[in-house]
């Protein structure tokens, strides 16, 4: 890997900038593997990182049906935050914060962090006395968080209505300074960089079409590139968790739905932060492009086609032009959708499954983008050591047998 | 959007309903002899083919009525509805 720096800049300007070498090698898949990882998404690829990075292992490939970063860690609203009311919750998307924080440095690639703060709006009182929970929980944690009065969100976001004849008048937020945004497709390409770097084997247009699994073990993968052999499988596959999971025997408490964002038409910078309203229901952000980058929440029916009903894009606007008048007239670009695998209690599984050597990092539902170090990270862990990272052991899969759910419906700064 | 057939009222915009999961989830009938597994099995564990799917859906804004819809995960077209208690039809090709 040639490293970024001044030097290696100067050098490249020199010659055009025709000489840079490509992010990472296109390798055929080897015939076996210490480790394989299925899906080539942002999760995916930190586990393959951070297993060659920590634990040594590198003889690693990690296999995506399409293209790297083009399913959700390309299709999400790049929010990053770890104000969630749980304990287990908070301390696993801290630990991904942190890692956000020195992420560049450590990939040697620029991934555009940007900490501009998160407002996460009351327009209720039961909003209200969520917020300064939330706000007292995540400070016992370590996480950073303040309770602000609407003339303080006035202050710190001013396009902001806080208007009182508004029909939900805001009656204050949640304010995390460190929590802002980051660029997407940058997390997923400098991880597949350090990774590949490190002897990693990313294998692109590769379809897992099957599990070679015995006496409850497994033992390989058949693929659209041929058979593979290995004794360990992450699956981190997002929405088709369930369809590969399937495959192996092994039925998931997820469903997959459709959940869409939008962009507008791009403007000068006006939006310093990022407002997220469970209420009226939308988030919001400016892009380094000058889009409004906009979400809100899934569509109810089970979906694997990454577009969704209308309906919903029409209610996310009504909540944007309630707290942001001044976007009136402004058109929107592009709408698209992803499909995100939800679980039951809204928090995700990492852990082992009941086959041998057959892994899921899954169930990120809606919120999985900003736990992208976090979660390669405790997941390469769970891998590597066979026995769950202290932070992802509260998300094992047993948990709905046992009954210990992390329920973080209502209780994560978001409606699901 | 969805263009649902409620069995009783006839087609409505998906927006007059609410979506129900999986149908056909029967609840254990002696709760006091369901171990672990099996509860979370009922409760948690549920199918999500890609393909066709039988699912429950609750007409909320109209007959207030639950129903079964047989529909596609991907192109999300339609096979068929049916009251509850109807003999399961069988999955399209």
């Amino acid at each position: 890997m040639q490293r970024f720096s001044i030097v290696s800049l100067a050098r490249n300007a020199l010659t055009g900038h025709k000489d840079w070498p490509r992010y990472w090698r296109s390798p055929k898949p080897k015939a076996a593997y210490d480790a394989v990882i299925v899906g080539g998404g942002g999760h995916g690829l930190a586990t393959a990182y951070y297993l060659a990075k920590e634990h040594g292992v590198r003889n690693v490939a990690v296999l995506e049906k399409g293209w790297l970063g083009g399913g959700n860690t390309g299709r999400n609203t790049t929010i990053v935050r770890s104000n969630y009311l749980w304990d287990e919750s908070a301390h696993l998307y801290e630990h991904s914060l942190k890692l956000f924080e020195g992420l560049s440095q450590d990939l040697n690639y620029n991934v555009m962090p940007s900490q501009r703060g998160v407002l996460n709006l009351a327009h209720n009182l039961g909003d209200v006395r969520e917020g300064i929970r939330r706000v007292n929980a995540n400070r016992l944690n370590g996480v950073d968080a303040e309770w602000l009065t609407p003339a303080q969100v006035k202050a710190f976001c001013p396009i902001v209505s806080i208007s009182p004849s508004m029909r939900y008048p805001v009656m204050g937020a949640t304010l995390q300074r460190r929590a802002g945004v980051a660029r997407h497709d940058a997390v997923a390409w400098g991880f597949a960089r350090a990774a590949d770097a490190l002897g990693v084997d990313i294998i692109q247009n590769c379809e897992v079409m099957g599990f070679d699994i015995r006496q409850g073990r497994v033992h390989g993968l058949r693929t659209t590139q041929g058979e593979i052999a290995t004794t360990k499988v992450g699956i981190v596959a997002a929405g088709h968790n369930s369809v590969l999971c399937d495959m192996a025997g092994v039925r998931l408490p997820i469903q997959s739905h459709p959940l869409q964002a939008l962009v507008s038409e791009p403007i000068k910078p006006i939006h310093p932060c990022v407002v997220m309203s469970n209420a009226v229901h939308v988030y919001v952000s400016q892009s380094d492009k000058g889009e409004l980058v906009m979400g809100a929440g899934i569509d109810s029916f089970n979906s694997y086609a990454q577009r969704g009903s209308f309906p919903v894009i029409e209610h996310q606007m009504a909540a944007v032009l309630e707290l942001f008048p001044i976007f009136s007239r402004l058109r929107m670009m592009r709408t698209w959708g992803g499909i995100v695998d939800v679980c039951p209690d809204a928090s995700p599984i990492i852990g082992r499954l009941p086959v041998e050597g057959l892994y899921l990092n899954g169930g990120w539902g809606t919120g999985g983008f900003k736990a992208t170090p976090g979660s390669g990270h405790v997941f390469a862990h769970t891998i590597a050591q066979e026995a769950p990272h202290p932070l992802a052991a509260p998300f094992a899969f047993e948990r709905f047998t046992s009954g210990a759910l992390i329920d973080e419906h209502g209780a994560a700064a978001v409606a699901h | 959007m969805l263009l649902i057939p409620c069995p009783w009222c006839g087609e409505r915009d998906e927006t007059e309903f609410r979506y129900g999961g999986q149908a056909h989830v029967a609840r254990p009938l002696d709760p006091n002899a369901t171990g672990d597994a099996a509860w979370a099995e009922y409760l948690f564990m549920r199918d999500n083919p890609k393909g066709w799917f039988r699912e429950r859906w609750n007409h909320a804004a109209g007959c207030r009525r639950w129903f079964n819809m047989v529909r596609h995960t991907i192109t999300h077209e339609i096979a068929s509805v049916y009251k509850p208690g109807d003999p399961k039809p069988e999955l399209p090709e």
